[in-house]
């Protein structure tokens, strides 16, 4: 649709270089942390919570919350980009590599996707790939804090380089597969993979 | 299922629903329907190739031959100011949709129906409310709305009238900061007392919908468990920053 203009319609917002090069296309910059959830917040009594690795790993594995903070810590600095359009650059995240937990469980070579599962019901899809190499964490704080309630505590899958609607809030566990399960996003109308560089908001996107 | 493409519709009302909230009423060309509860991509393009994008939730029935979405103006926004206030009829809007396949409801997915809003989060209940009215009536519904004064009510008096028709849909009103003299209605913020005065008893199994800001979307959902409603019925939509990063 080349061409069209939005009569009368003029930039409100400033946006720094810095702050444009780091928006994908499509995004604004959000001071906030704003909440996205599909139903009530669960709440998940810490003795009770556990983490898990299971499916196509040689060894399936469950930590407890002492045992996963026993873990080696690793955490994230940068920007984050939620579909709803805001991105929230700058923030920070810490809690453990999701490479230091699959090497725990040590995937199966036939192992290509892994499903997060969630208190509350929740799961989103993922390529392997995109959950190695440094690119993913289970986090538990937020900006030097616990992670609220609201934003995904006790622990959140994070997934920065795909709209925020992979990282998984409340998160159980991740279950290897030998194929793609299109979670519950995705099974909505959402886009399989979700990277928002390529804009990939919905289906067909 | 096809890409969503980028369409242009056109403005053929601009109706003021109260000082901060406008209904744009849209005409789109090749439309296949929405679900109420639905929203649409707004696409807006200034002559220097600059663009903003935001959602909107669909405040109209499927029904109509148009939609309607329901616009506040945020001062401090970027689109929001743009649509209340600039956009007039005969002028064109860029939207793709609808989006959206969870915050739905048909009569088909039954009931009965408990609706929470907050301000503005009326508008995909509104959808909601005007499809049940014209298709599904034997679905009781029960909207408990929450504004900050009278005036700040949206779609006051066609709630006022569906509410009249005696046809299973009660609305209750909750003013939280100022209430006209005489007020009889709730004047405080929605809490746990109010969702179990209102809404339905958990073992009546009521689908619920709750939509508004941050701060009484979770309040609210979180009441809702706390009362023995099972958190699978209860679909949740909010919008707004939650002010503390």
């Amino acid at each position: 649709m080349g061409g069209f203009v939005s009569r009368g319609f003029r930039r409100r917002r400033r946006t720094t270089t810095d702050q444009a090069t780091r928006l994908p296309p499509g995004q604004y910059v959000e001071p906030g942390f704003p909440v996205l959830s599909a139903g009530p917040t669960p709440r998940v009594d810490l003795k009770e919570w556990r983490f898990k690795v299971e499916g196509l790993v040689k060894t399936p594995r469950e930590w407890t919350w002492e045992e996963i903070h026993d873990l080696r810590g690793s955490s994230f600095e940068g920007d984050i980009h939620c579909v709803t359009r805001w991105s929230k650059l700058g923030t920070s995240f810490a809690g453990v590599s999701v490479d230091t937990l699959l090497d725990a469980a040590e995937p199966r070579p036939e192992a290509t996707h892994v499903v997060a599962f969630c208190y509350g019901g929740y799961t989103t899809n993922l390529p392997l790939e995109d959950v190695r190499g440094g690119k993913a964490w289970v986090v538990w704080d937020h900006e030097g804090r616990p992670l609220p309630p609201e934003h995904g505590g006790p622990a959140r899958l994070l997934v920065p380089h795909l709209y925020f609607w992979k990282s998984a809030k409340w998160l159980n566990g991740l279950r290897l597969l030998d194929h793609d399960a299109p979670g519950f996003w995705e099974s909505l109308g959402y886009h399989n993979h979700g990277d928002p560089w390529r804009e990939e908001r919905y289906w067909g996107d | 299922m096809g890409r969503l493409s980028w369409r242009l519709a056109n403005v053929v009302e601009v109706r003021p629903e109260t000082a901060r909230v406008v209904t744009l009423a849209l005409e789109v060309p090749v439309w296949d329907g929405h679900l109420p509860g639905q929203h649409v991509d707004v696409r807006l393009t200034a002559e220097d190739g600059y663009r903003a994008e935001r959602a909107y939730s669909i405040a109209s029935s499927p029904d109509g031959g148009r939609i309607e979405l329901a616009v506040e103006r945020l001062e401090d926004g970027e689109v929001s100011p743009y649509l209340a206030g600039e956009l007039r009829p005969g002028d064109q809007l860029e939207l793709r949709g609808p989006v959206g396949g969870y915050f739905v409801w048909e009569p088909g997915r039954g009931g009965p129906l408990l609706l929470v809003a907050g301000g503005s989060g009326v508008a995909p209940l509104m959808a909601m409310v005007r499809y049940r009215a014209a298709t599904g009536r034997e679905v009781p519904a029960r909207l408990l709305y929450s504004s900050r004064t009278e005036e700040d009510v949206i779609f006051r008096e066609e709630l006022d009238r569906l509410a009249d028709a005696g046809d299973g849909l009660t609305v209750t009103h909750a003013l939280t900061r100022a209430q006209p003299p005489g007020w009889a209605g709730y004047a405080r913020r929605i809490d746990a007392v109010m969702l179990e005065e209102v809404g339905w008893r958990p073992g009546e199994r009521p689908l619920i919908y709750v939509c508004g800001p941050t701060r009484l979307v979770e309040a609210v959902a979180g009441d809702l468990v706390a009362l023995g409603h099972d958190p699978v019925r209860v679909k949740t939509e909010r919008f707004g920053p939650t002010g503390v990063p």
